[in-house]
């Protein structure tokens, strides 16, 4: 009787869990009036330009290590002139979205969590209901929105960069020429494999920002509460990016 | 103003509001007092709507509030928070003009907030810093300046002078006073400080287990059993 028990109540729970959330990220992408554009533009700036540099770099070094990766790996069946190809194609379609998404969790999920959670233990989040604002339109509507527009975004110029780091060490240590390298690459990218790369990105950025303030409008009080939050926010928002791009890879793919 | 009905308020099986009854009239300064933990943040949530009560009413000009009143009554409302609860990202006299500037352009708003922050002793100079830049009992003051800005007809002081040292107390407790008086508004106080009671209020009562265990003008309140625990809590001056 008991495991059932169990089983029955795990399950209700992970239902009403799973309930919850969509009603969250619902209510926070589609109540739109009154639309806080400051908010939404502030947002803009610290998801999207700010994490540039750490999307940006990520890309170059992954680009360049996967060039090298495929050279070698490539040799021992005599494939290694496909370098620019596979790395066009690794990176747009698996590696940028996942470490550039990976990366924003890092960077924006704890501070999205950090400063949502500190309003709450501070009494802010009382304090806007006070100023007859809506916590969810003030604080969760901006950084959804700047979040799944601005991560695409950073995935379509992380691609770029990636495929330079991939073209530098081509170009650089392996021996290619550098035009052949550049047409090698473009000739065997199509369109949908820049496409759903970017989706994925847009639901990367959904995910992360949806974290973020989820746990962060729960945080416990103290600063103890904070820190649990933030943590809680990176992990779900990084486990919830890998199990994301598998479905999606899957529904694109397969 | 504000009627209160039998409100009831547990959290699990602990009880913590078992039947409050209370009524503050248009332009009285009603100050609740009680021991820590009694209920008295849990009464300004369920009256915010933050918390939603077990049982009973609250009445707003005699209309129950709900969730349909609710906003025509926050429309008329400040409150200072205990910490100010200034938003960290704003300027203060962003935070002082929030409401103001939902409604009108900036420069008519921040001239407003300029003169709001006067009021509370505040020069111009502090409206361009961010909260994180005042000290404790001046963000008290820009909090006060947020909770005056749009003119509120009631208005909520949450231990006001908790945390300040007691001559700050004594200047914030004259400037509530001051308000209070000027503007004409109903005032909800909550403390634990006698000093504030007898400076801000025209009425006490007293918050014990989960009911109101004494109501009456503050003149009386040295003669009143229930609030004799209580007289001494002054700080030092
Ligand atoms: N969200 C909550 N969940 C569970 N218990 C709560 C919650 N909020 C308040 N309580 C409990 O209700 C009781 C009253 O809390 P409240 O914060 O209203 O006290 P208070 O009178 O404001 O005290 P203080 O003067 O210290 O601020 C406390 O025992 C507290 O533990
Ligand atoms: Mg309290």
């Amino acid at each position: 009787m008991k495991p059932v028990r169990l089983t029955g109540r795990a399950a209700l729970s992970l239902t009403r869990g799973i309930g919850a959330v969509t009603l969250f990220v619902a209510r926070g992408l589609f109540r739109l009036r009154p639309f806080y554009a400051r908010a939404f533009g502030a947002q803009l700036v610290q998801i999207g330009w700010l994490s540039l540099p750490v999307v940006g770099l990520t890309a170059l070094f992954t680009g360049a290590a996967l060039a090298l990766q495929i050279h070698s790996g490539g040799a021992r069946f005599q494939a290694s002139d496909v370098v620019p190809a596979i790395v066009a194609i690794g990176m747009v379609r698996e590696l940028g979205p996942v470490l550039g998404g990976l990366m924003v969790a890092a960077r924006v999920a704890s501070s999205i969590a950090a400063e949502i959670g500190t309003m709450k233990v501070t009494e802010q989040i009382d304090a806007l209901v006070t100023l007859s604002t809506d916590p969810m339109r003030w604080l969760v509507t901006p950084r959804l929105w700047a979040a799944m527009l601005t991560v695409p975004l950073l995935v379509g110029v992380g691609d770029i960069i990636g495929i330079a780091g991939g073209w530098l060490v081509g170009t650089q240590s392996l021996g290619f020429n550098s035009v052949a390298y550049l047409a090698n690459s473009a000739a065997y990218l199509e369109r949908w494999d820049v496409v759903s790369g970017l989706l994925k990105g847009a639901v990367f950025g959904l995910i992360v920002a949806v974290c973020g303030c989820w746990f962060g409008l729960r945080s416990d009080r103290g600063a103890a509460g904070v820190g649990r939050a933030t943590k809680s926010a990176v992990v779900a928002a990084a486990v919830g990016i890998l199990a994301a791009n598998f479905v999606l890879t899957g529904l694109f793919f397969e | 103003m504000i009627q209160i009905a039998g409100l009831h308020k547990s959290f699990g099986a602990k009880p913590v509001l078992a039947g409050v009854d209370l009524a503050v009239g248009q332009g009285e300064s009603l100050c609740v007092i009680g021991q820590s933990g009694t209920g008295k943040s849990v009464l300004l949530k369920c009256i915010l709507g933050l918390t939603a009560p077990d049982a009973g009413q609250i009445l707003w000009q005699g209309k129950p509030l709900d969730a349909a009143t609710r906003p025509a009554f926050l429309a008329r409302f400040g409150m200072l928070f205990q910490g100010a609860a200034l938003f960290d990202s704003l300027t203060v006299w962003q935070n002082v003009a929030f409401r103001l500037r939902q409604r009108m352009p900036d420069r008519q708003a921040r001239a407003i907030a300029i003169e709001k922050l006067a009021r509370v002793g505040l020069g111009p100079e502090t409206a361009d810093l961010m909260p994180a830049e005042l000290s404790g009992g001046m963000a008290k003051r820009a909090g006060l300046a947020r909770a005056i800005a749009d003119d509120p007809a009631v208005i909520f002081f949450d231990e006001p002078t908790t945390g300040l040292d007691p001559i700050r107390a004594r200047r914030i407790n004259g400037l509530i006073r001051g308000i209070v008086t000027e503007t004409g508004a109903t005032a909800i106080t909550i403390t634990h400080d006698m000093a504030s009671v007898r400076t801000i209020g025209d009425r006490v009562a007293l918050l014990q287990d989960g009911r109101i265990a004494w109501d009456g003008p503050v003149s009386r309140m040295d003669h009143a059993a229930p609030l004799a625990g209580f007289l001494g809590n002054t700080l030092p001056l």
